[in-house]
């Protein structure tokens, strides 16, 4: 198991997806049912984006697509979670790949973090 | 403000325009490079913290992204430098890639702004500016206010060309 100091993905935003082309994988296979029974450096991470006063509603609509290859129906039900709730989990799956979405955001000015719910 | 025409995006730019554009994408650069100083709230904004709770491993984070977040923002800043017109106005066209990173530069720069002007989610911008202006019309703050609105606006016809 990989101690959590130096478990930093190697990322940055010159990598990122922006091309938009083929949006690289986002997230993991779905998770089994028994996800609460496994050890906490197991579980899932997200990568949450936090409300922000001055990026556009429909800025953040964009990147959520770009980044992730959402749909513009998901991509702007998301912002309206980060608008209207502050924030909103907008990827999930392990450690190095959301601290790589997270970089990503960072690129486009998002205000993004990670966790492990 | 941006207009789509075929595959590009483009947009005419008078000489006060050209000059404002110049301005904040060459702050951005000096903030990302003489200027990088993580005390200022700014570049707090523009490289968040990725765990709030946990120094250590942001930290650690930082370390191993952050070169290449910065070098990211200083060439999108760079791409706005590289398109505009001469001093005297004029046309810039923007390819899909070169749109892209307007967005991402005029969004840069809007944050810093942002971050100066205090603006927060309470703030209306029309009210923000007439309060300015009632106080002192050639302060730096109407000036920068309406610099803000201004980029504003232009991120948003440059997305919606490229979108539309």
């Amino acid at each position: 198991m990989r101690a959590t100091e130096t478990h930093v993905a190697v990322v940055g935003a010159s990598i990122c997806s922006y091309d938009g082309g083929v949006a690289a994988p986002q997230t993991t296979p779905v998770q089994s049912p028994d996800v609460e029974t496994l050890p906490a450096t197991d579980r899932p991470w997200i990568t949450v984006v936090h409300d922000d006063p001055v990026n556009l509603m429909t800025y953040v609509t964009w990147v959520f697509q770009k980044q992730f290859g959402y749909t513009f129906d998901k991509a702007q039900s998301l912002m309206l979670d980060v608008h209207n709730k502050g924030r909103a989990a907008v990827s999930h799956g392990a450690r190095e790949r959301m601290e790589y979405d997270a970089s990503c955001l960072h690129g486009y000015g998002l205000w993004a973090t990670v966790e492990q719910p | 403000m941006f207009r789509r025409y075929g595959k590009h995006c483009v947009a005419t730019f008078a000489p006060d325009e050209v000059r404002v554009l110049r301005k904040v994408a060459t702050e951005v650069v000096g903030l990302l490079t003489d200027g990088f100083d993580h005390g200022d709230p700014v570049v707090d904004r523009l490289f968040p913290d990725v765990y709030p709770t946990n120094a250590d491993d942001s930290a650690e984070f930082r370390r191993f992204t952050e070169g290449d977040l910065k070098t990211g923002k200083i060439d999108q800043a760079g791409a706005i430098l590289a398109a505009l017109p001469s001093s005297s106005g004029g046309e810039v066209r923007l390819d899909e890639e070169a749109a892209e990173a307007w967005l991402r530069a005029l969004n840069d720069a809007r944050l810093a702004m942002g971050v100066r002007l205090d603006i927060s989610a309470d703030t209306d911008l029309g009210e923000e500016l007439d309060d300015a202006v009632l106080s002192d019309p050639s302060s730096s703050r109407v000036f920068q206010l309406s610099v803000y609105a201004y980029l504003g606006y232009l991120q948003e016809s440059l997305l919606t060309a490229l979108t539309e």
